[in-house]
């Protein structure tokens, strides 16, 4: 017994050490109140929704998604649009399929089952429309970024003038949350930007945290059933866990020894 | 040992494994589920085909689902020899308007009934198809005539979106 | 063993029985003499059972939907992880149960450590042990590399470069081992293939393991030789089975916690990140649980040697029922071998820390200093130890705890007794 609190003392310290040492030249995210995290984090719909208007009218010019189907719109535990919506929504998109008997390609409306269409054909063509730099797919990019969402939301809001002394090349741009201060992306969000469908006012903030959800959901898709899976799971082996510990104390009582 | 206590020890050991078989059976669910089709497998649903070029006599096979699909233009005569039949002919009497809503067009799925076969157009003793690998005669409405297969070719959902697009699925 | 004069009471069961005798092995398994003063630590054996058939299970199934392939394997994870079915919880599972698995083998390493689990007559037991953690080293290290993120990808060349240490056959064999002149599609296919194989090759180990335990019978936290079936064994089932089962219950409430609510915590970002071979990511570091042995690799300033170094920490361990020279097994009679262990513990966990970070300034000197005292722990004060420490008196059996009764071995058994219950 008092080994084992000697050793749970020491790695107690041990984590906090290497909390502390990691934190040490962490930056100071902007932080905000997420509804998905926690035991019963859900997503916030609306801000799905709001989220995907600032990705198709803002972000999608140049950042593709190539893992989210329009289907996925429509799914349970992501923004949930009717059916209809999620197949309007495919249905304003110009789908390259074929080929057709003829062997050409052709262009017809999306359908729920496409993937979204991406805005250049291959990485290549996103480099070379982007002064060289590749906007990222954004599919996984908020589980690619150490920081997550609070990096991401922080670094939609981090654009400043640069401080006295550093020069910037042309296309480059001064982010104060930026790994290196430099980044390639010009300052993609202003107040009014977008107009929300739903009257909320679009500022800066907003627009970060709804695109931001938005990014989450699409990275986790499965994160409500996830956490609601979880909270069953680890409630359900307690439960057992107590009926066994009991049946094992019955069980040793037909002999001395204490378990 | 009072007979009371045993009854509580074995009310407890079987709740125990009660609780534990649950837990087993919730666990074996996903590893079974996973090779159930996926949702990137079911949302691919429906299949459109152009047949503005299709003139009358002719068979067009299109995948849907992995699967083969017979659409045949029927010509006058084959829609009134699928008509004629009479219901006691056959094993598994569908009468021929039910299986081709505009009798001029069947959308049926190429697949034959006895082990999954595809059978080959405009073959077989009642001028429609035949499978090779068993010996299935299938007449001009897919329907089984002689041989193994238990049942006629089915019919997919569809439905003409157009005079000359018929939707699948 | 008690299995000897076995006879299934059915007519059936000893037809079946002469023929092949899987009711006497049931039997013997069942019935094992298991020593009754095993503490919680001896559950881990059980554990780690239950996490090799989780990582093969859903590894297996895994398998179903990923496709080796450079070109398709980042996209196929993803597809798992979003559209078959319970495809996410299916990977999360066997992503965090690798890191399951190395916390409870290495609890169970240092749990032999602490009794001497390895002496005379178990070395087999122990070297079969070392060899199962080479194979879940080297299982681990592939399995990280199949999803070909960014992490995958450099990892790969990092470790296989190990190879390129080598005088003269280095390069040869880092490219034999790449299949080309760059980890890519044929070395992912390779790792996969041998990613799919070892579990089994570490299954049949296990059965090597335990069966080489069930000779000698296990060690117990006393750490004597003791009488079986005597007052001091219970039988394995249902004595044994239920501890370890509750035990096992409560690593589940935690890996749970893991799967459900942190999935990601023990990776890194970088893996979300296809594989690009243009762009390094700053930070390079393994998975946590071989990040000891990476600073030992760095801490040495010569290639050849640092690569040395670190497969001999690994190796040095085989040595150990020779190296450790004292004739008490458990570190409850131990006093000074006691202080020792807990500084080696916190060696390992200081070059684990230091492993993680950048490798410069005060983490190199401190993964220096660290490196050296693993191999002076096992090269110099575990053979010299063995002759000059004082031990306590041992215990004839685990009922008797104490040889006799003077007022000096009344004060020790009190204090081992507290230290059985560790």
């Amino acid at each position: 017994m008092r080994n084992s609190f000697k050793l749970l003392t020491f790695l107690l310290i041990y984590s906090f050490g290497i909390n502390f040492s990691f934190s040490a030249d962490k930056i100071e995210y902007l932080q905000t109140d997420w509804s998905f995290k926690g035991l019963f984090g859900k997503f916030d719909r609306s801000a799905l929704q709001r989220g995907y208007q600032v990705y198709t009218e803002v972000c999608s010019s140049c950042h593709s998604m190539k893992y989210l189907s329009y289907r996925n719109l429509a799914e349970k535990g992501g923004p949930e649009f009717s059916e209809a919506q999620a197949k309007a929504i495919a249905a304003s998109f110009d789908v390259t399929d074929g080929p057709n008997s003829d062997g050409d390609m052709f262009t017809r409306p999306g359908k729920l089952s496409d993937k979204f269409v991406m805005p250049y054909a291959n990485v290549k063509a996103a480099q070379a429309a982007n002064g060289g730099a590749y906007p990222p797919d954004m599919s996984v990019l908020v589980k690619a970024r150490k920081g997550g969402v609070d990096y991401i939301y922080s670094l939609l809001q981090g654009y400043e003038d640069p401080p006295i002394g550093i020069t910037l090349d042309d296309g480059v741009y001064y982010n104060k949350f930026m790994y290196g201060n430099k980044i390639k992306m010009s300052n993609p969000l202003s107040d009014g930007i977008v107009e929300y469908v739903d009257g909320t006012n679009a500022t800066i903030e907003q627009m970060s945290k709804d695109v931001t959800t938005f990014l989450m959901w699409a990275a986790e898709p499965h994160l409500e059933s996830r956490h609601k899976m979880g909270f069953k799971a680890i409630l359900y082996l307690i439960i057992l866990t107590i009926l066994v510990y009991f049946s094992m104390k019955k069980i040793w009582s037909r002999i001395e020894t204490k378990v | 040992m009072s007979e009371k206590k045993t009854k509580r020890r074995d009310f407890l050991f079987t709740a125990t494994y009660a609780v534990g078989a649950v837990g087993v059976g919730a666990t074996i669910w996903p590893m079974i589920d996973q090779m159930n089709p996926d949702a990137s497998v079911k949302a691919l649903a429906s299949t459109e085909v152009d047949v503005s070029s299709m003139s009358p006599g002719k068979t067009i096979t299109v995948l849907w689902r992995g699967k083969p699909v017979f659409i045949r233009r029927r010509t006058p005569d084959e829609i009134s020899e699928a008509k004629a039949v009479k219901m006691e002919e056959l094993k598994h009497p569908e009468k021929d308007e039910d299986r081709a809503k505009n009798p001029e067009w069947l959308v049926m799925l190429g697949v034959c009934t006895h082990l999954g076969c595809v059978p080959l157009d405009q073959k077989g003793d009642y001028n429609g198809w035949f499978c090779p690998c068993h010996g299935s005669h299938y007449d001009i409405s897919g329907r089984i005539r002689k041989g193994p297969a238990p049942t006629n070719m089915e019919i997919p959902k569809y439905e003409f979106v157009s005079a000359n697009t018929i939707k699948i699925g | 063993m008690s299995d000897h004069n076995y006879t299934p009471s059915s007519k059936f069961g000893k037809w079946f029985n002469d023929r092949l005798p899987l009711l006497s092995l049931a039997n013997h398994l069942t019935d094992y003499p298991t020593p009754k003063n095993l503490n919680y630590w001896w559950t881990f054996g059980g554990i780690l059972t239950f996490c090799l058939i989780t990582q093969i299970v859903t590894g297996l199934v895994l398998a179903m939907h990923y496709i080796a392939h450079a070109d398709m394997a980042f996209d196929s994870v993803e597809h798992i992880m979003r559209d078959v079915n319970y495809g996410w919880l299916i990977r999360y599972i066997h992503a965090n149960g690798a890191s399951m698995f190395f916390l409870a083998v290495y609890i169970h390493i240092f749990r032999s450590l602490f009794y001497g689990s390895y002496k005379a007559p178990r070395e087999i037991i122990w070297i079969i042990g070392i060899i199962i953690y080479l194979l879940m080293m080297a299982a681990a290290f592939m399995g990280y590399v199949l999803p070909w993120g960014q992490m995958s990808f450099w990892g790969a060349t990092v470790i296989t470069n190990l190879f390129s240490a080598i005088p003269l056959v280095g390069e040869g064999i880092v490219t034999w081992l790449w299949g080309g002149y760059s980890v890519d599609n044929p070395t992912l296919t390779r790792f996969f293939t041998l990613h799919y194989l070892i579990p089994f090759l570490i299954l049949g180990l296990v059965v090597l393991h335990i069966w080489a335990l069930h000779v000698p019978g296990n060690n117990n936290p006393v750490g004597i030789d003791i009488q079986k079936p005597s007052k001091d064994t219970v039988p394995f089932h249902p004595y044994i089975v239920i501890k370890d089962g509750f035990a096992l219950l409560m690593f589940m409430i935690v890996f749970a916690f893991f799967v459900f609510y942190t999935p990601n915590i023990l990776g890194h970002a970088d893996n979300y990140i296809e594989a690009d071979p243009l762009v390094t990511p700053a930070h390079i570091v393994p998975e946590w649980y071989l990040l000891p042995f990476y600073a030992i690799l760095r801490s040495v300033p010569d290639k050849l040697l640092g690569v040395v170094a670190m497969l001999s920490a690994i190796f040095i361990l085989a040595a150990l029922p020779w190296l450790d020279t004292s004739k008490i097994r458990s570190a409850v009679f131990r006093p000074l071998y006691r202080q020792f262990y807990w500084i080696l513990v916190a060696d390992v966990l200081i070059l684990g820390y230091v492993g993680a970070m950048p490798a410069e300034g005060l983490y190199l000197l401190v993964a220096r200093v660290a490196t050296a005292y693993y191999f002076i722990h096992f090269l110099i004060i575990l053979p010299v130890l063995g002759y000059k420490e004082k031990t306590l008196p041992v215990p004839l059996s685990i009922t008797e705890p104490v040889l006799g009764g003077s007022p000096n071995l009344a004060g020790a058994r009190i204090k081992s007794k507290k230290d059985l219950k560790i």
